[in-house]
């Protein structure tokens, strides 16, 4: 019972994220649309001090073997190269620019009322399922 | 209220995004967990059709706090939306306001153009190749690439790992060709 109530803390991070996504307009297909045209600086502004935030942060954790709230040292997954972040990243890029949103807005639009974004989720739930299904067979 | 009109207009990018760069240290310490959001839909899948897949043959329950972390989102876009949401239209580049009353699309009420994402045009081909198509090309390709925005480009970049670099840009060389070359197209059908 406890385990699952501390669970929610998750939740109310994901509704503090979301609450950001929305107002920054990210999860805008026209502030998607201009950033992949150049006609805009705010997704670059975004992405590139959320970024920085990030590096900051994760160096502060480190330099100062800051613990978790349950007294554990922060662990970190290191990505290994393969040749699927090419061509997935490549894949992935063509979606967003059509869909003006990445995984975490699709979730954001469905919650400001656009139904119908349940089915890009669908879709996207569903590529998901074909690239598990065919992974052996495409290269990495 | 004052404050609530004030928060009710949309956020600049440096209030927003130095926001978004500390999910990054907030899910690392209320629970050692690296911000991603596309393993989420990976999750759905082992939970709901793994048919045997071995892709899909893992302990989804322990990674729950993914699907709680975007219910969570969806939730705060409800929250956003209904009672922060801004009143006023949203201002565009006028290029590409232009560009898109070409194709039909004037109304800016919305972060999501209605006369291009609602269930009636689900039906018609662009519709359905942006809204099915769309979504197909993020799901596979995130997950090809094994992370998304949030996983490669903030969190991968934040611990300095040059695969998410690639992969960053690989997302930026997509969405630029689309925009560019392929999404005229499809905008005109």
């Amino acid at each position: 019972m406890y385990k699952s109530l501390s669970q929610l803390k998750y939740l109310l991070a994901g509704l503090v994220f979301g609450v950001i996504f929305v107002k920054a307009e990210v999860i805008s297909w026209f502030r998607i649309q201009e950033m992949f045209r150049l006609q805009s600086f705010h997704m670059y502004g975004v992405i590139g001090s959320a970024v920085l935030v990030g590096m900051l942060s994760v160096w502060l954790i480190k330099k100062f073997n800051i613990k978790t709230i349950q007294g554990e040292t922060v662990t970190f997954q290191p990505k290994k190269f393969n040749r699927g972040q090419i061509y997935g990243g490549l894949i992935f890029g063509l979606g967003w620019a059509i869909t003006g949103a990445c995984p975490g807005p699709l979730f954001a639009q469905i919650g400001t009322g656009a139904t119908v974004i349940v089915i890009t989720l669908l879709s996207a739930i569903a590529g998901t399922w074909v690239y598990g299904k065919f992974r052996e067979k495409l290269p990495h | 209220m004052d404050i609530l009109n004030f928060v009710k207009q949309p956020w600049p990018w440096y209030v927003a995004g130095p926001l978004i760069g500390l999910t990054v240290p907030v899910l690392l310490l209320i629970g050692n967990k690296s911000f991603g959001i596309s393993a989420s839909l990976r999750h759905i899948c082992a939970a709901c059709v793994p048919a045997k897949i071995p892709f899909f043959q893992y302990n989804w329950k322990s990674e729950s706090w993914n699907l709680l972390f975007v219910a969570g989102i969806l939730l705060g876009g409800l929250i956003a939306g209904a009672w922060l949401s801004n009143p006023a239209a949203m201002t565009v580049h006028p290029a590409l306001a232009k560009e898109l009353a070409g194709y039909g699309i004037t109304n800016y009420q919305s972060l999501v153009p209605a006369e291009l994402f609602n269930w009636q045009a689900l039906f018609t081909a662009r519709g359905l190749l942006m809204m099915v198509g769309g979504g197909f090309l993020v799901g596979f390709g995130t997950r090809y690439a094994g992370g998304c925005t949030s996983g490669h480009a903030i969190m991968g970049l934040s611990t300095l790992q040059w695969p998410s670099l690639v992969a960053t840009i690989c997302f930026m060389i997509g969405g630029f060709v689309m925009a560019n070359v392929f999404l005229p197209w499809i905008l005109a059908l």
